[in-house]
């Protein structure tokens, strides 16, 4: 059974890296072996709260300094010695730059390393395109042995890194920067390979992840204005995605619109889109960053600059209802 | 040491033969490395047990010039971790001896090793590792003189030192080519020691053909403990062994064909009974 965030929850608004150094210090204090190793953005990752959890956690954080291809294969040692080990950085890099070695090393050998960057996607805001990751979800869900979460709200991001540790060998986890609305109780239990349904509907369904979550549940608010009754689902598992819940919510509605705070390309709309060509071919129309480079501006100004916010999901989910009942 | 100068003298002879029944692979930097080799496996430099590799307290080696596999297998083998009849099944479909080494299909691979630049960081995960669980062993890794040339090694230089890691002997296999030619020539990292020395490393010297000097100097490598990491340069001959190989690019990434093969095997074989007559 899921819990959801009461009337009070939903009215907080946290980010999900928030969840990081606290989840790690909540699982060293439970007995996991788990290790971190960050560069040099300790404080932004919250790692550093790991670290000053306890004396002990403190040795358990690593800080390699401005090198993340040495923090991913770091970690990749100490998981070799039977460490959970936990990287950080930012997307970008935690991820981009160290894509070598998360392939070839951590991949390859199927190794306990769990890559979890924050401030993946727009959410970054001001310091521009070169920061604001938007293909990682792509290049991790390509990867054998690679399992994919991203999180929609702090207490999912809690669950998240539990279930890393909970999880033998890589799995990616996606954090962002911006405060969020809780959708998920604290506490909550969530699972790999499970999508969640958020809101019930009959005409659309909108598939979302991570900060896109509070936009498909703003947009379904809206399309319930005009007659069009939306059913959203947390795809809070990208890899392995949970095809049944997906599958049985389009046989439903006829048609789909996927929402991601990512490139259009490779990412969950791929992904869906895929599961809907070979299970059950049906409209689908795609929220996403348009084979674009990101730039500077406030997360909430980006949002809506390119496409990504509840209007462009309505406005998506109203094509994909047009051509169902068109067709 | 002349048993040991016999067994790396078989070895050699594995790598030759394994290579050109594979069809491909690299024999240049398998013959170069493979008197280091030698010296750890049965010099009584690493502490391992082919009757229980999981053992916690092992030295652990790690190939970081994944692509001389031939000579961990060699070295493997003769150690007692697989056949060496299944050498020659180098390369093939199925094979456990993938053309760079999977951790997960062979005992004895300490990590899934190939691209390069990636062991000495790998190595400083494994020795903090260790420190940790208050584990004495030795993380030693084997760099190529060429691979320097990734800057992840020098990340991994910096760390190692900032850490203290005393349990880590990288050794370079200095034979001074990579696959265009002269190291030197080709993007010039050196003084590779003098290098590593300013990142705050020990380091010293050896012949890495003379297997007397490479035990002496690997085993008080992974003896001193002294709060900084060590790096024994070892200074090799691409080739090493067979002397139309020897100082020669071109064999770093080739198989040699029937007739080449034999020669070589011939050489390898002349000079061992010369080492025993003499």
């Amino acid at each position: 059974m899921i819990m959801f965030a009461n009337e009070e929850e939903r009215a907080k608004k946290l980010a999900t890296r928030a969840a990081y150094g606290p989840t790690l210090a909540e699982l060293a204090d439970a007995g996991y072996p788990v290790v971190a190793v960050d560069a040099d953005l300790s404080g932004s990752t919250t790692i550093a709260k790991f670290a000053a959890s306890s004396e002990e956690n403190a040795h358990r954080a690593f800080n390699v300094g401005i090198a993340e291809q040495n923090m991913t294969d770091v970690a990749a040692g100490l998981a070799l010695t039977g460490k959970i080990a936990y990287t950080g950085s930012f997307a970008v890099f935690g991820c981009g730059r160290a894509y070598d070695q998360i392939r070839n090393t951590v991949c390859y050998a199927n190794l306990n390393v769990k890559i979890c960057p924050t401030h993946a996607g727009i959410s970054v805001g001001p310091d521009g395109g070169t920061h604001q990751m938007l293909e990682d979800i792509s290049l991790m869900r390509g990867l054998p042995n690679m399992k994919v979460l991203v999180p929609a709200d702090h207490a999912a991001a809690a669950s998240a890194i539990r279930l890393a540790a909970q999880t033998d060998g890589p799995v990616y986890v996606r954090m962002g920067r911006a405060s969020v609305p809780c959708v998920y109780a604290e506490g909550v239990q969530l699972e790999v390979g499970r999508a969640y349904v958020l809101r019930e509907g009959s005409d659309v369904t909108i598939v979302a992840c991570g900060v896109e979550i509070k936009e498909a549940l703003e947009a379904a608010e809206a399309l319930e204005g005009v007659g069009i009754s939306a059913e959203v689902i947390d795809a809070f598992s990208v890899k392995p995605l949970d095809a049944d819940t997906i599958l049985a919510s389009v046989r439903k509605t006829g048609c789909v619109v996927v929402a991601e705070e990512h490139s259009v390309m490779g990412g969950l709309g791929d992904a869906v889109a895929n599961l809907l060509a070979r299970e059950h071919p049906a409209p689908c129309e795609f929220v996403g960053v348009q084979d674009r480079f990101g730039k500077s501006g406030a997360f909430e100004e980006l949002m809506s600059a390119f496409g990504l916010d509840a209007p462009a999901i309505v406005d998506a989910a109203r094509r994909a209802h047009e051509r169902t009942a068109s067709a | 040491m002349q048993d040991l100068e016999m067994r790396a003298s078989a070895m050699r002879e594995d790598i030759v033969s394994m290579i050109a029944e594979a069809g491909s692979g690299h024999p240049g930097g398998s013959l170069s490395c493979a008197d280091i080799l030698c010296a750890l496996y049965f010099g009584g430099v690493m502490d391992h047990d082919p009757g229980f590799p999981g053992s916690p307290s092992r030295d652990r080696f790690i190939l970081s010039k994944g692509h001389a596999a031939p000579a961990l297998y060699a070295a493997l083998a003769h150690a007692g971790y697989l056949p060496r009849e299944e050498l020659k099944t180098l390369r093939k479909m199925g094979s456990r001896l993938q053309g760079h080494p999977d951790m997960h299909l062979l005992e004895g691979v300490e990590a899934s090793t190939g691209s390069l630049g990636q062991g000495l960081s790998i190595a400083c995960g494994m020795a903090l590792g260790l420190r940790m669980d208050g584990i004495a062993s030795t993380t030693f890794v084997l760099l190529g003189d060429g691979e320097c040339q990734e800057g992840q090694v020098w990340e991994a230089a910096m760390y190692a030192a900032h850490m203290g890691l005393d349990n880590i002997v990288a050794i370079v296999d200095h034979n001074g080519l990579q696959i265009d030619g002269h190291v030197t020539e080709v993007c010039n990292p050196e003084s590779i020691g003098d290098k590593f020395a300013a990142f705050g490393w020990d380091v010293v010297q050896v012949d890495g053909h003379d297997m007397a000097s490479l035990v002496t100097t690997l085993t008080e490598a992974k003896q001193t403990r002294q709060g900084r990491p060590k790096l024994v340069v070892a200074e090799t001959i691409k080739g090493r062994g067979v002397s139309f190989m020897e100082g020669q690019a071109g064999w770093h990434g080739k198989a040699t064909n029937a007739e080449q093969t034999a020669c070589a095997l011939e050489e390898i074989r002349a000079a061992r009974e010369e080492r025993i007559r003499s």
